[in-house]
C-alpha cells in the first residue's frame, strides 16, 4: 500500500489490462470527483466498458490502482465494491428475467435493507412508497407486473437502471442507459434521471454514443481512444478537440 | 394460488388422508413412505427454485436414517427424539458440504452431489462390521412421546406426525419462497451476476438453500426409517436421488404441495403396478416420459393451468 | 506386495480398464455430440451382456462350432447396442434436445428405468454367466504368473483398436469430421450443411454399441444380474466426469487410473475397492470440476 488514497470519489493509478495482444487499458490515471456528470465517449472496443468493469471489480487490472471513496479496491469483487456506494447499469441489461418488474425491484431494495431479516417476506423488507416511485420516475410503473424478461429493449434497460438506483448508490455507473430507447423519450427520460441523481446526490459516469445527450447531461466528457484517456474535461472543448473528432465522432 | 382456498384443499387432504388409511389399515405403509418421500422431495425442490439439480440428495436421507439407527440402537430414545437428531444430522452434513458445494453449478453441481453420495453408499456396504454392510442396520421400535405402542397403534402415531411435518414443511418452504432469501435464491436461476452487482452473496443464499434442502432430506429420511424399522444403503444409491428428482418433476416443482401430490402418486402407481405386473419401473417410465412432454410443469402446473383459466377474481397475469 | 502379486494387479486394472473404457467411450461421445448425458447408458451395457450371454448358450445349446463364441460377443454388442441407441436417439433424445436440462436428464433416467424393467422380464432374475470364451482361450504365463489371455489379450486390444479407431474415423474421413463439427457447434454445423440429424443417429447408434461392447465383453468374466447396469451407469460416469465431458483420449486415461486404483486397492485394502473411483471423481471434481482433461471453462462462481 502506497501513500494516502487520492481525494476523488473514483480513481485510478496507472491501470493497465491487455488481453492477449489487444491494450484494453493503458496506465489510465483518472480522478472523478462527487457531483459530477461524466459522460463517456469512444468507439466500440476503445475500452470504456473495460475500464467499468475493473472499476467495479468484474475485471482484474494487470496492473494499477483503483480507488473508491478513499479506500483501495483493486481486486475486490463486485458485490465488495457494490456494497462500498456504486450502482451498476450494464450495455446488456442483467435482470432477472423470471420475475416481475416490481419483483426485480424489490429483490434490488432488499441488498440495503441491514443485515439480518433475510427470513422476512420480501414485500415487508422493502420501502413499498420508494419502489414505486423509482418505477414512475423510470416510467415503468404500467408494466409492474410483467416479467422483466418480457419487455422491449429499451424498458429493460430503464429497469437495470432502476434496480441500481434504487441501492442508493454514491456513484452510478450507466452504460448506455438509454439505447433502445425511442429518440423522443431520450431527452425526457435523461432529464428526469439526471434531475433524480441530483436531487440524491449522486455522482454519475454514463457511456453515450449520442452527443446531443452528452452535451446536454454532462459536465464532464472524456474520450476513450484504444484503451487510453485521449481527451478529458469540459463537453465542448472535448467536441473540438482534433484527436476526438478524428477517432470518435467520425469526420 | 390464493392462500385461503389452498389452506382449505390441504385439509381436506390430510383429513382423507387419515380417514382412508384408519379404514384400510394396511395403507399405512405406503401412505408414510409418500410422507417420507414428499418431504425429501420439497428439499430437491428448494434446490430446483435455483435452476439446480442434485443427483445425490438421497444421501441426505440415508445419513438421517442411519443416525436414526445408530442412535436407536445404542440409546434408545424417543421417536420424536430420534427424528429430531435425525434430521439435525442431515442438516450439519448438508452444511459441511454445502461449503465445497455451493461454488458449482450445473452439471457439476449435480455431478459432485452424486460423487459424494457414491463414496457414502459405498462405504455404508462395505464396512458391514459398523454399518452392518448391504443388510443394513435393525433397530427396535421406540416409544412415542414417552409411550410404548403396539405396531398398529406406532404406525398411526407416526402417521399424523407425519402429516402433521408434511403439512408444516409444506408451508414453510412456499414462505421461505417469498423472504428476501427464497427471491434471491430463485434469481440465481436467471442472473448471478446481477445478484453480485447488487451486493447480495449468490453463494450465501445457495447455502442455506442447500442446508434446508439437506434438512427436509434428512427429516424424510428419518420417517422412513421409523416407518421401516430398518435402514440399508439403498436409502442413498443415485437411483433413489433419480427417483425423488423425477418425483419433484412428475408433481410439480413450482410449489410444494408438487412434492408430496408426485410423491403419492409415485408411491401408489408403484404398489398397483408391482402388484399387476411386477413392472412398476417400466409403468413410471413410461410415464414420466410422457409428462416430460405432455406436461413438463408437473401435475401441480396442470392444476394450477386450469384453476387459472377459470375466470377468476384476480388481478393480471403475475405467474 | 511382492512383485507377482503387483503384475496380477496390474493384469487385473489394466483388463478391467479397457471394460469401463468402451462404456465410457460411448458415454462421452454421445454427450459430446449431443450434449446430453445418457443415464440409459448402462442399461446397454447390462443388454449388451445378457445377450451376449444368450447368444453364448444358443451356440452352445445349437451345437454350433464353439469358435464362433468370441465373434458372437461382437455380434451381440453391434445388434443390440446398435438398434436400442437407435431407438433412443429416434424416439427420445431427437426430441428433447432443446428441452430444460433437468428435463433431458430425467427423459434417460426415464428410459433407463423401462430397460431395467424390460431387462428383468426378457431375462429374469437369476444370474447369467456364460464364461466358454475364456476358456476356450486358454492361459498364458508371463513372468511365472498365469493369466487368461482373454483378459490380458483381448480386452486390452479391442480398447485399443476402439480408442485408435475412433480417432481415425474423427479425424481422417468426411463423415467423422462432421461429427466433430457437431461436437462444437450443433447450429453452425447446421448452417454448414452437416445432416445432424444423420450425425446424431450415428452417434447413438455408435455410442450404443460402445455400450453394449462393454458388457458384451465382460460377460464371459462377469455374472449379469439385474442392477448391473445400475452399477456400471455411475461407475462409467465417474470416470467420464473424471477426465471432462467429451473428452476422447482423456477418458482412457481416467479409465486406466480408476482400473488401475480398483484393482490395487483389492489387494491393499479390500473394502476400498468399490469406494476408490468415487473418492476419485469426489477428488477431481472439487479441484477441477470440468475434468482432468477438459479445456472448457467450469461453471463456477
Amino acid at each position: 500500500m502506497t501513500a494516502k488514497a487520492p481525494a476523488g470519489l473514483l480513481s485510478t493509478r496507472g491501470l493497465s489490462l491487455k488481453f492477449g495482444g489487444v491494450v484494453a487499458a493503458e496506465s489510465i490515471d483518472f480522478d472523478l470527483m462527487p457531483g459530477e456528470r461524466l459522460a463517456v465517449v469512444g468507439q466500440n472496443g476503445a475500452g470504456k466498458t473495460t475500464f467499468i468493469n475493473i472499476c467495479t471489480g468484474f475485471l482484474k487490472p494487470d496492473s494499477g490502482q483503483v480507488f473508491f471513496d478513499g479506500t483501495e479496491v483493486t481486486g475486490r469483487n463486485p458485490r465488495q465494491i457494490t456494497r462500498l456506494g456504486v450502482g451498476r447499469s450494464f450495455q446488456l441489461p442483467q435482470l432477472f428475467t423470471e420475475h416481475t418488474v416490481r419483483d426485480c425491484l424489490m429483490i434490488a431494495a432488499s441488498a440495503v435493507r441491514s443485515h439480518g431479516g433475510f427470513w422476512l417476506p420480501l414485500e415487508n423488507a422493502v420501502d413499498r412508497d420508494e419502489i414505486e416511485s423509482t418505477l414512475e420516475l423510470l416510467q415503468l410503473r404500467s408494466r409492474s407486473h410483467d416479467l422483466a424478461g418480457a419487455l422491449p429493449e429499451g424498458q429493460r434497460k430503464l429497469l437495470d437502471v432502476a434496480m441500481a438506483l434504487v441501492l442508493h448508490p454514491k456513484l452510478m455507473i450507466m452504460d448506455e442507459p438509454t439505447s433502445g430507447v425511442s429518440s423522443d423519450e431520450k431527452h425526457g427520460l435523461m432529464t428526469v434521471l439526471m434531475k433524480a441523481l441530483d436531487e440524491r446526490g449522486i455522482t454519475s459516469i454514463f457511456v453515450e454514443h449520442d452527443i446531443d445527450i452528452v452535451r446536454r447531461y454532462a459536465t464532464r466528457l472524456a474520450a476513450w481512444v484504444a484503451g487510453r484517456i485521449a481527451a478529458d474535461g469540459a463537453p465542448e472543448e472535448v467536441l473540438r478537440d482534433p484527436a476526438v473528432i478524428k477517432n470518435v465522432i467520425g469526420g | 394460488m390464493p392462500s385461503m382456498r389452498l389452506a382449505v384443499v390441504v385439509a381436506v387432504l390430510v383429513a382423507a388422508v387419515l380417514g382412508v388409511t384408519l379404514w384400510v389399515p394396511w395403507l399405512k405403509t405406503p401412505v408414510l413412505i409418500a410422507l417420507a418421500d414428499g418431504l425429501a422431495v420439497t428439499g430437491v425442490i428448494v434446490l430446483i427454485r435455483a435452476g439446480q439439480v442434485s443427483f445425490g440428495h438421497a444421501m441426505y436421507a440415508c445419513l438421517a436414517g442411519y443416525g436414526v439407527a445408530f442412535i436407536g440402537r445404542a440409546l434408545h430414545l424417543d421417536a420424536l427424539l430420534l427424528i429430531a437428531l435425525g434430521t439435525v444430522a442431515a442438516a450439519l452434513a448438508g452444511a459441511v458440504i454445502g461449503m465445497f458445494m455451493v461454488r458449482y453449478r450445473g452439471i457439476f453441481f449435480g455431478m459432485l452431489n452424486l460423487a459424494f453420495s457414491m463414496v457414502l453408499f459405498s462405504v455404508l456396504g462395505k464396512f458391514g462390521a459398523v454399518t452392518g454392510g448391504t443388510d443394513g442396520l435393525r433397530f427396535d421400535r421406540p416409544s412415542f412421546a414417552g409411550v410404548h405402542l403396539e405396531r398398529e397403534g406406532f404406525e398411526i402415531a407416526l402417521l399424523a406426525l407425519a402429516l402433521g411435518l408434511a403439512v408444516i414443511a409444506g408451508w414453510a418452504v412456499q414462505y421461505y419462497f417469498r423472504t428476501v432469501d427464497g427471491q434471491a435464491l430463485a434469481a440465481i436461476k436467471t442472473n448471478e451476476t446481477r445478484l453480485e452487482y447488487l451486493g447480495i452473496s449468490a453463494k450465501r443464499v445457495f447455502w442455506r438453500a442447500y442446508t434446508l434442502s439437506a434438512g427436509l432430506c434428512g427429516l424424510g429420511g428419518s420417517i422412513f426409517a421409523l416407518t421401516q424399522g430398518l435402514v440399508t444403503p439403498e436409502m442413498g444409491y443415485w437411483v433413489r436421488s433419480g427417483e425423488v428428482v423425477f418425483i419433484a418433476v412428475l408433481g410439480g416443482s413450482a410449489h410444494a404441495i408438487g412434492a408430496f401430490i408426485g410423491a403419492f402418486v409415485f408411491s401408489f402407481v408403484k404398489l398397483y403396478a408391482a402388484a399387476l405386473l411386477t413392472a412398476w419401473q417400466l409403468v413410471l417410465g413410461l410415464v414420466l416420459i410422457v409428462m416430460v412432454f405432455v406436461a413438463p410443469t408437473g401435475i401441480f402446473g396442470l392444476i394450477e393451468k386450469r384453476l387459472r383459466a377459470k375466470p377468476a377474481a384476480g388481478h393480471g397475469g403475475t405467474p | 506386495m511382492d512383485a507377482s502379486l503387483i503384475l496380477l494387479a496390474l493384469m487385473d486394472g489394466v483388463s478391467y480398464a479397457a471394460l469401463l473404457f468402451l462404456v465410457a467411450l460411448g458415454l462421452t461421445l454421445i454427450f459430446g455430440v449431443m450434449r446430453i448425458l445418457n443415464i440409459a447408458h448402462g442399461s446397454l451395457y447390462a443388454w449388451g451382456g445378457y445377450f451376449a450371454a444368450t447368444l453364448g448358450l444358443a451356440i452352445t445349446s445349437l451345437a454350433l462350432p464353439p469358435a464362433l463364441g468370441l465373434p458372437a460377443l461382437f455380434v451381440a454388442a453391434i445388434i443390440i447396442g446398435g438398434l436400442l441407441g437407435t431407438v433412443l436417439e429416434f424416439f427420445l433424445l431427437r426430441r428433447i434436445l432443446d428441452k430444460d436440462p433437468i428435463l433431458q436428464l430425467l427423459v434417460t433416467f426415464a428410459a433407463f428405468m423401462v430397460l431395467e424393467d424390460l431387462q428383468r422380464l426378457i431375462w429374469g432374475v437369476q444370474p447369467i454367466f456364460v464364461s466358454d470364451v475364456v476358456g476356450q482361450l486358454g492361459t498364458l504365463e508371463v513372468a511365472g504368473v498365469t493369466y487368461t489371455r482373454y483378459q490380458l489379450l483381448v480386452l486390452p486390444s479391442v480398447a485399443v483398436i476402439a480408442f485408435l479407431g475412433l480417432r481415425w474415423f474423427l479425424r481422417k474421413t468426411a463423415l467423422g469430421r462432421q461429427v466433430t463439427a457437431v461436437t462444437h457447434h450443433r447450429e453452425i454445423a447446421t448452417a454448414m450443411g452437416v445432416n445432424t440429424n444423420r450425425v446424431m443417429w450415428l452417434t447413438m447408434a455408435l455410442g450404443g454399441a460402445l455400450g453394449a461392447l462393454g458388457g458384451a465383453l465382460a460377460s464371459p468374466t462377469t455374472s449379469f444380474t439385474p442392477g448391473i447396469g445400475a452399477e456400471m451407469m455411475v461407475l462409467s460416469f465417474a470416470v467420464v466426469a473424471t477426465a471432462g465431458l467429451g473428452q476422447i483420449g482423456g477418458a482412457a486415461l481416467a479409465a486406466l487410473m480408476i482400473g488401475l486404483a480398483r484393482s490395487f486397492s483389492i489387494y491393499l485394502m479390500p473394502e476400498l475397492e468399490v469406494l476408490m473411483p468415487y473418492l476419485i471423481m469426489v477428488a477431481v471434481l472439487l479441484v477441477r470440476p470440468e475434468g482432468l482433461f477438459s479445456t472448457v471453462a467450469t461453471r463456477r462462481i
